[in-house]
């Protein structure tokens, strides 16, 4: 029975690198969390990843990568979401970024970013904080 | 002008769909609106839905979203949006595309929207995947098969969980469709769940119905009796270059033989192979076929009338079950459950006197 | 013999009453069950009565089946190569790299690719900004295999390619290569990975639907029974499928499973099984869990024999061997307290080594950072020339053999492995399970019940849920200059200014035909390069004719 409001999430891999174990099990983690995990797959240009947020209208988008293309990719999707008027939405990175990366990327507005190793349960428990 | 036969009539009302228990669209806040003599009121939410049906009127794709989001989420805001965006319905061409899971739906809707690009179309997706009966939760992954048509300002996709449905669409698929056809969109495609044996649903909501089978499921037969053939206008066998496919297009021959109408529309069957692009052209056709003799043949403003009167008493159903749930006094009602229960009672008198108590 | 066993039964009854009883009452043990990663019940002792094998069967090392390795001397003989993965950047800084290890005294090459090369772009396609030599070197053209492989003897180093989708496209590259120099192409000698079917279940780089890259992989296996004997058509991997969740018991079935199909359309195709079996070879991951994964390669190893040999009726015992290349798991690295991924790679290099492997590759302490410095990969390779050279373990073929332990895990593996083939088998073959998604979805649930009992504390990461500290250092880390796709960018620009045009498109035109019809693809690949076209002109080129593979979303 629909419950009102739920959370929905855009869980996306821009980027070229087929590494999708960790996007996966999060993208599980929260659907068994009972969230709206609209998953779009492997190879997401910057451009995809800001439109399918804005057709889902979605409370959250957790992106993922591992190729170390983030530093070219992440300001290009953050500058496409706050274009299309989506500034409020939560963003939040998982893969392989080092930390010296860290500062630079939370200043564009991605709110958390998690490592290897986090426990979904952490993901799950801050989106829910977050997300008004 | 084709004569409608009693039979065919019935086939025709098919579309009637199930009937959902669900109250729809009314929370708490607005059934206590509607109590005080409801739409004449002015509230925030109305200045809101006003402003909603401007933007999806004006071409606004954040707004299309939005609108959506709140139909899903039983907001207050979005039936007065409806009310506002209805006269501007009834345009697009909605295709139903249903089948069982592996049949490959996903990639055939995207070859479809393609196509239907190239001829000029703007398109319109709603794609529905199940909720999890455990969580609530639902991974929605539709949008992956439709990867390029994300770039497309021609085409709005939309994921969607059945929160709880059990038809094969979710209880907002209806209006969805009705915001993108506001929003301008020609063509509509709505992919249904595809893994309950009662995807009848999609029929009363869509104008063109596509099933879709493939070979090698096993259970194709199976699928074929359980009725889905009733509500087919288009036949698909997709994946036709794998081993069994002719079988699969000859056990559908003679379904349809044994189910052989006289007259009117006689469903196709068309062999695809979505992922390489192949009979889709063919299918296009058909389905342009199809709409063309639904306004030949009168049938459209036939359907037209019975999809109106069916959601009109879905409405009505809804709605009286929510203010009788909203004027009950919980005490009294459960006392009513136990006599029934203890056989003081039978249910049929019981339904009487509540509805008369509330009526008066 | 039953005697025997039954004294043991005896004596080990008598050991629980009067020993283990009572230290149980003292104190309880630390769990109430043991199992392995993939599940198999761990007994508190074994004894030689919990084993079905008659060790007298078990057999000799370089002969069927296997179980105790290929060769009858092992690392008396020879010790593995140890082939460290390498490669970055543009073709030339590559090569800089290549040929001081060369003068090191390495010799073989382990090439790495950056994705967009594995996926078919040019360095100047849109998807590729960003990605260009972040993660091995920018391929695009003859050109740039040619600045790649410069001062390099073509006969006398080994290459290894880790490419799948392109990996025609790349060996067509280094084939032309070798024809420019004038060197005869049974000199050469390498290895492609070539292994698609893993790429739709666990790593992604995959362009074709599955069914042309069959056929791809096919062609391979044809031209070089015909033009290159001495290459490893194909590794088969377990590494990817194990990386992306899979359980031990998983990583052995699937691959094989991948393994069968193979052969099985290059049989369908009408290729002898002996003209190709001996140039297949495998690659597996070496995990943490020590003995289950000795005994997963022994097990492997013992049943591939079999299915070579039943199933397909090889008769050269070539065709029965697992050869194989090893890594240890990169999915085992922690970002937290790297340096206690140095011990975590000594164990798993220590399990390839028990279990056999014909080379190894040691992971970096800060892989789960990012790209490893130098100095990080001199340490993973000193980890294995401790092994080789200070802790004894080669100075004996198959050092395990005959722990109760060993041997009943090697059985267990070996029996669950099969029961996984047999499954798949029902399915219509591993290519049918994976189109149903039927692989991807058991990798998926072993991933998801990995991270939960990591979450749960059921299994403990030394560094991530358990003795952890607070760190704020962090080691000096490699960067990749963003100027690479710039450079790369100009030298294609200046290639398609500078190449014969109509030429290009006549070879891509007969490529066309090839690919739409049923002629081996390969010498029109050749044919292509040679005229200088790019990469991703000749797989856009076959994208044409194939079409695209879309994921199923199996979560």
């Amino acid at each position: 029975m629909p419950d009102g409001k739920k959370i929905r999430v855009l869980i996306a891999k821009p980027g070229l690198d087929g590494h999708d174990r960790g996007a996966k099990v999060v993208a599980r983690a929260l659907r068994d969390a009972g969230m709206e995990v609209i998953y779009t797959g492997l190879r997401q240009t910057p451009e995809m990843i800001a439109e399918a947020a804005l057709q889902e209208d979605v409370d959250v988008v957790g992106l993922s990568i591992l190729s170390g293309a983030h530093m070219t990719l992440f300001p290009r999707i953050m500058k496409l979401l706050k274009d299309k008027g989506m500034e409020g939405i939560l963003v939040f990175a998982g893969g392989i970024i080092p930390d010296e990366d860290v500062p630079a990327l939370k200043e564009m507005g991605i709110r958390a970013i998690y490592g290897p190793g986090t426990p979904t349960g952490d993901i799950v428990d801050f989106l829910r904080q977050n997300v008004q | 002008m084709e004569v409608a036969t009693e039979e065919r009539l019935n086939k025709e009302g098919r579309r009637a769909g199930p009937v959902l228990a669900k109250p729809r669209y009314i929370t708490q806040n607005q059934s206590i609106g509607a109590k005080n003599s409801s739409q004449a009121i002015i509230s925030p939410s109305l200045a809101e839905s006003r402003e909603l049906a401007d933007r999806v009127l004006a071409g606004d794709r954040r707004g299309v979203a939005r609108l959506i989001s709140l139909i899903e989420d039983d907001s207050p805001e979005a039936c007065p949006a409806l009310a506002l965006l209805y006269p501007h319905t009834g345009r697009a061409h909605v295709v139903g595309v249903t089948g069982a899971p592996g049949t490959g739906k996903s990639t055939l809707v995207g070859q479809l929207a393609r196509e239907s690009r190239q001829r000029g179309l703007t398109v319109g997706i709603v794609a529905v995947d199940p909720s999890s009966p455990f969580s609530g939760g639902a991974i929605l992954g539709d949008r992956i098969r439709m990867q390029e048509l994300t770039g497309d300002p021609g085409v709005f996709i939309r994921s969607m969980a059945t929160r709880g449905s059990l038809g094969g669409l979710s209880y907002a698929t209806g209006d969805a469709i009705k915001v993108l056809d506001a929003f301008g969109k020609d063509i509509i495609y709505v992919e249904t769940v595809g893994v309950g044996q009662d995807e009848v649903e999609i029929a009363a909501t869509a104008h063109t119905t596509i099933v879709v089978q493939a070979p090698g499921l096993g259970d194709d037969i199976q699928a074929i009796k359980a009725g889905i053939l009733e509500i087919a206008d288009i036949l698909v066998v997709n994946k036709a270059d794998q081993e069994g496919a002719e079988r699969t297009v000859a056990a559908l021959q003679l379904m349809l033989e044994l189910n052989h109408q006289p007259q009117g529309w006689q469903p196709p069957i068309i062999k695809t192979v979505a992922v390489e692009g192949k009979g889709i052209e063919a299918l296009s056709h058909e389905i342009s076929r199809h709409r063309d003799y639904l306004q030949v043949s009168g049938r459209a403003s036939l359907l037209r009338q019975h999809l109106a009167e069916e959601e009109l008493w879905n409405i009505i159903r809804k709605t009286l079950v929510a203010r009788i749930m909203d004027k009950l006094d919980r005490a009294e009602l459960d006392q009513l459950i136990h006599d029934i229960a203890d056989r003081r009672l039978d249910p049929h008198t019981a339904a009487n006197k509540l509805i008369a108590q509330i009526l008066e | 013999m039953a005697e025997e066993r039954a004294s043991i039964e005896r004596s080990k009854e008598k050991w629980q009453n009067e020993t283990l009883e009572p230290a149980l009452r003292r104190a309880p043990e630390r769990q109430e069950r043991f199992e392995t990663s993939s599940g198999i019940p761990v007994e508190r002792l074994y004894t030689p009565a919990d084993v079905a094998t008659d060790y007298t069967g078990l057999g000799f090392p370089g002969i069927y089946p296997f179980t105790r390795g290929i060769q009858p001397t092992m690392y008396r003989g020879r010790l593995w190569t140890m082939r460290q993965y390498a490669g970055y950047a543009s073709a030339q800084e590559s090569n800089r790299r290549y040929r001081y290890l060369l003068e090191q005294g390495q010799t073989g090459l382990s090439v790495a690719f950056d994705l967009p090369t594995q996926l078919g772009f040019d360095s100047d396609h849109p998807l590729a900004e960003g990605e260009v030599g972040k993660v091995g070197v920018a391929i695009c053209s003859l050109e740039d295999m040619e600045t790649l492989m410069e001062g390099i003897p073509l006969d006398k180093v080994s290459v290894s390619m880790t490419i799948n989708a392109t990996a025609p496209v790349l060996l067509a590259m280094y084939e032309a290569l070798a024809r420019k120099r004038g060197l005869p192409l049974a000199a050469l000698s390498g290895t492609i990975q070539n292994d698609i079917l893993k790429e739709y279940v666990a790593r992604g780089t995959y362009i074709f639907p599955p069914k042309p890259s069959l056929r791809l992989v096919t062609d391979v296996f044809r031209h070089a029974s015909e033009h290159l004997p001495n290459w490893n058509i194909i590794s088969i991997s377990g590494y990817h499928i194990r990386e992306a969740g899979a359980n031990a018991v998983q990583e052995v079935a699937f691959t094989l499973a991948d393994a069968i199909a193979y052969v099985q359309a290059a049989v369908d195709a009408g290729l002898p099984v002996d003209s190709f079996a001996p140039r297949l070879s495998f690659f597996f991951s070496a995990h943490n869990n020590l003995f289950e994964e000795v005994a997963k390669f022994r097990a492997a190893r013992r049943l591939w024999a079999r299915i070579m040999r039943e199933r397909f009726k090889a008769q050269d015992p070539r065709s029965w061997m697992l050869r194989f290349h090893t890594q240890t798991a990169g999915s085992t690295l922690t970002a937290q307290q790297p340096d206690n991924n140095v011990v975590r790679v000594a164990l798993q290099a220590l399990a390839a080594v028990l279990g056999g492997t014909q080379s190894l590759h040691t992971n970096s302490r800060d892989e789960a950072l990012s790209l490893p410095t130098e100095e990080s990969v001199q340490l993973a390779l000193r980890t294995q020339q401790i092994i080789a050279h200070e802790s004894g373990v080669t100075d004996t073929v198959d050092p395990l053999a005959g722990s109760y332990f060993v041997e009943k895990l090697t059985d267990e593996i070996e029996a669950r492995a099969g029961e996984y083939i047999a499954k798949i088998d029902s399915l219509g073959g591993a290519l049918a399970a994976i189109q149903v998604g039927y692989v991807q979805k058991e990798i998926q649930d072993s991933a998801y019940i990995a991270q939960k009992a990591v979450e749960d504390k059921k299994r403990i990461v030394v560094g991530v849920n358990a003795f952890t500290v607070l760190e704020s250092q962090k080691p000096q880390l490699l960067r990749v200059e963003p100027a690479i796709r710039e450079e790369q960018m100009g030298r294609l620009r200046a290639l398609r200014q500078r190449r014969d045009g109509p030429a290009v498109s006549e070879s891509l035109a007969r490529l066309r035909q090839a690919a739409s019809g049923n002629d081996n693809v390969m010498s029109h690949l050749v044919a292509c390069v040679e005229a200088h076209a790019t990469l991703g002109e000749i797989c856009d080129v076959l994208r044409q004719v194939f079409g695209e593979h879309k994921e199923a979303v199996v979560i």
